[in-house]
């Protein structure tokens, strides 16, 4: 733990937030306050299920910059042309009006010893149990070549909304027979079948605009999650489309260049017309910002969440590092629960219930073709620990793929309720 | 063949103490119990739908599988998840329709006696294809396969609602709180004893879908009623 525990973005914000008064939200303070930074998957659960299982005995205040949550969730199936963007925003009136105190602004810091986190925006707001739930950042320098400022030449469109649309206007405007290419993220990084979905949704795309066309995978990881599924259906729907260059072949001796749209793989030089670089991924900076993590993530404790470096912080979703479970939104979903029954506990004295995580992931490889992977598992001393698991098999009915993709719709609608009310 | 007859008999003479001596259940009782089933499912030569489906080749056939009947919605979705037609489950769904398909147009409250499910079996049998290769399922779960009703202790069980609130946080990423179904069915406003059915059979793996094999396996009967206590009272 450093000896400084206050940790603020730069000097302007930490002046504005040292001089304002800690007030953003009204409210008696005899009550428990929490406050949750980030209104994604997991902050956006948390910040509902404590607001109504509390019954107005705790005061919850969410901090989250957007006035929509664009899921990354079916964002891939937006660039495959079975989703709207627009039906991907969710807005935050709802969770308002059952009585969160919604904030629309950036967190800079969090002082861990007055308890209180500094607003972009000045002020700071005080907390009894803070909750942070910031997604991913990028590490820099993992693309070489690459940096933030090339994200609209080589787009990343790993956090939703306009990086997605930039990325699908590039796809559309390919030249007959032109090359995608995406640099895929090494491990551990958000939703494991991700990028392989997006091929399948980029495939997909190509075939009906620009059927000549070529895709490049890049790829430092010798192996990926549901690899067998998306192999049979790449080859089943998109013969020959598909090139993916893994480690043997040079898959982790890349550079990008964005100004002459080029890509290195292990010293030869491919033109490509787009490149969606997808870099390594560390927990949102936040939680570097409040000295909470280890290396790229915040390391927690299973049972509830908490971070091992401070019990007053609880971790959730991508940003945490916990043992077993991918990084999703189902994840970080089921996780918000857990962590909402324990806050709850310790500020109300309710009752505290074992700890029980699930998740599932779908994707879709072509129209009807859906696949999902999923498990339970459990808190132990160390870790999350995986209980149970399942596969889609490869070979399997048209039939079944349908239904599995139908269910995915009913796990959006019910996800993304269950979050945002 | 022969010799796996002699062995099934061997393992279910207890159960079935009055079963004719060549098969595991007879046939010419099986016809007349086939009365109860008769005014809604056609049988034999020149068979047709009617309020069921045909049940000609019903063994081997797939749930939902003949096309133009229409089913409800669950029976289709348990054909779609793998669920096909054999004595085990056969047996199952004759005791209760519930445990397959939980609001199923089959309205009918089942054939509670072990006895009179084997002689029905039996009969339906010999309008299959290749009735000398059934049963193919292992004799133990034949025995279970007759003798299926979920113990009356697990249906009594109180739910502890709360608890159940608790573990309903984790169906809710899924079945909308609201009852709305988009792709993924509804489990509000379930009679209670309904729920436990459905979710025992998960539990069991006689329902065959994989993510609520998994949901339910890992829950013990407490939790099941707790469940079905909070689902049951969720009505706003
Ligand atoms: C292409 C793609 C497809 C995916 N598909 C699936 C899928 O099918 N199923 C699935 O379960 N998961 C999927 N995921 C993963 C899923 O999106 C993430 O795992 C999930 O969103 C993680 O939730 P979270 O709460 O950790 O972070 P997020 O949902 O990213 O939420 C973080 C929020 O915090 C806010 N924030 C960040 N920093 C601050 C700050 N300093 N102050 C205030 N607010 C801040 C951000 O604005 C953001 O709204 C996919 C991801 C991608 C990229
Ligand atoms: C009141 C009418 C009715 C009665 C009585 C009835 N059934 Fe059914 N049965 C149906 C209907 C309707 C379905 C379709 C159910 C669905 O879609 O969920 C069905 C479905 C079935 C199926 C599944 C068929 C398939 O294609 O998957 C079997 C097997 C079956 N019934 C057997 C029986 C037997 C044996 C009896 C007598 C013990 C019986 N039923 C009594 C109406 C009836
Ligand atoms: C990952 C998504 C998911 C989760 C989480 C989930 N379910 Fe399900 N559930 C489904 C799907 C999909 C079906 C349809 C299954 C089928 O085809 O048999 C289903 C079916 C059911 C059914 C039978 C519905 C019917 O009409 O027959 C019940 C009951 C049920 N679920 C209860 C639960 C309970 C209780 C939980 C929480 C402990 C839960 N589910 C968690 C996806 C989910």
């Amino acid at each position: 733990m450093t000896l400084n525990r206050r940790h603020f973005l730069g000097a302007t914000a930490a002046g504005a937030a040292a001089l304002s008064a800690p007030m953003v939200m009204g409210g008696s303070h005899s009550k428990p306050r929490v406050v949750v930074v980030g209104g994604g998957a997991g902050g956006a659960t948390a910040a509902r299920y404590i607001n109504k299982d509390s019954g107005g005995e705790i005061d919850v205040t969410l901090i989250e910059p957007t006035r929509r949550y664009y899921t990354c969730f079916f964002s891939n199936l937006y660039i495959g042309g079975f989703q709207e963007m627009e039906d991907l925003g969710h807005g935050y009136g709802n969770l308002a009006s059952q009585g969160v105190n919604v904030v629309h602004d950036w967190a800079v810091g969090i002082d861990r010893d007055a308890k209180t986190v500094a607003l972009a925006g000045g002020g700071s707001v005080p907390y009894d149990k803070l909750i942070l739930s910031p997604g991913i950042d990028f590490v820099d320098g993992s693309v070489p070549g690459w940096d933030l400022s090339a994200q609209n030449a080589m787009p990343h469109a790993y956090k939703a909304g306009s990086q997605t649309e930039l990325l699908k206007a590039q796809i559309m405007a390919m030249p007959e027979g032109g090359t995608f290419a995406m640099i895929a993220p090494p491990n551990p990084y958000r939703c494991p079948p991700g990028p392989y979905e997006r091929i399948s949704m980029v495939a997909h795309a190509l075939k009906a605009n620009n059927p000549t066309a070529k895709i490049l995978v890049v790829d430092p990881k010798p192996k990926f999650s549901k690899q067998g599924l998306f192999e049979e259906g790449w080859n089943n729907h998109y013969g020959g489309m598909i090139e993916r260059i893994g480690p043997d072949f040079g898959g982790e001796n890349f550079t990008v260049d964005p100004a002459a749209m080029t890509v290195d793989i292990d010293g030869s030089v491919e033109n490509v017309d787009v490149c969606n670089v997808i870099p390594a991924m560390k927990a949102g900076r936040i939680c570097e910002m409040a000295g909470i993590t280890d290396g790229n993530w915040a390391p927690v404790n299973a049972a509830d969440m908490s971070s091992k470096m401070d019990a007053d912080i609880h971790v959730l979703g991508d940003a945490s590092a916990q043992g077993d479970m991918p990084k999703s939104g189902f994840s970080a979903n089921s996780q918000a629960k857990v962590c909402a029954n324990a806050v709850r506990g310790a500020l109300t004295g309710s009752r505290v219930f074992p700890a029980k995580f699930s998740n599932t992931c779908w994707s879709l490889i072509d129209t009807d073709d859906g696949v999902k992977v999923g498990a339970t598992y459990e808190a132990t001393d160390e870790k999350i620990a995986k209980v149970d698991g399942f596969i889609s098999q490869t070979g399997e009915d048209a039939a079944l793929r349908k239904a599995t993709y139908e269910e995915s719709l009913g796990w959006y609608s019910g996800i993304t309720a269950d979050m945002l009310g | 063949m022969k010799h796996l007859k002699f062995s099934l008999l061997a393992a279910m003479v207890w159960a079935l103490p009055a079963m004719a001596a060549d098969d595991f259940g007879n046939a010419e009782n099986g016809a007349e119990i086939f009365d109860e089933c008769s005014g809604c499912h056609e049988l034999g030569q020149g068979a047709e739908n009617g309020i069921g489906p045909h049940l000609n080749g019903i063994f081997g056939r797939k749930a939902a599988g003949i096309d133009g009947f229409t089913y409800s919605e669950s029976l289709t979705r348990a054909g779609n998840d793998g669920l096909v037609w054999d004595l085990e489950k056969l047996g199952y769904y004759i005791e209760n329709p519930q445990i397959f398909a939980s609001g199923t147009r089959m309205s009918y409250d089942g054939l509670e006696d072990p006895q009179e499910r084997a002689d029905l079996l039996a009969f339906l049998r010999i309008y299959s294809d290749n009735p000398q290769n059934i049963p193919e399922a292992a004799p133990t779960a034949i025995a279970a396969a007759l003798e299926v009703r979920l113990p009356p202790d697990i249906l009594e069980i109180q739910g502890d609602s709360e608890y159940g609130e608790y573990l309903s946080s984790e169906c809710l990423t899924c079945h909308r709180a609201d009852g709305a179904a988009e792709g993924i069915p509804s489990i509000t406003f379930w009679p209670e004893e309904d729920f436990v059915i459905a979710m025992h059979a998960y539990k069991r793996k006689l329902r065959p879908h994989p993510v609520m094999q998994m949901m339910a396996g890992r829950l013990n009967n407490e939790e099941i009623a707790a469940l079905a206590a909070y689902f049951a009272e969720l009505e706003e």
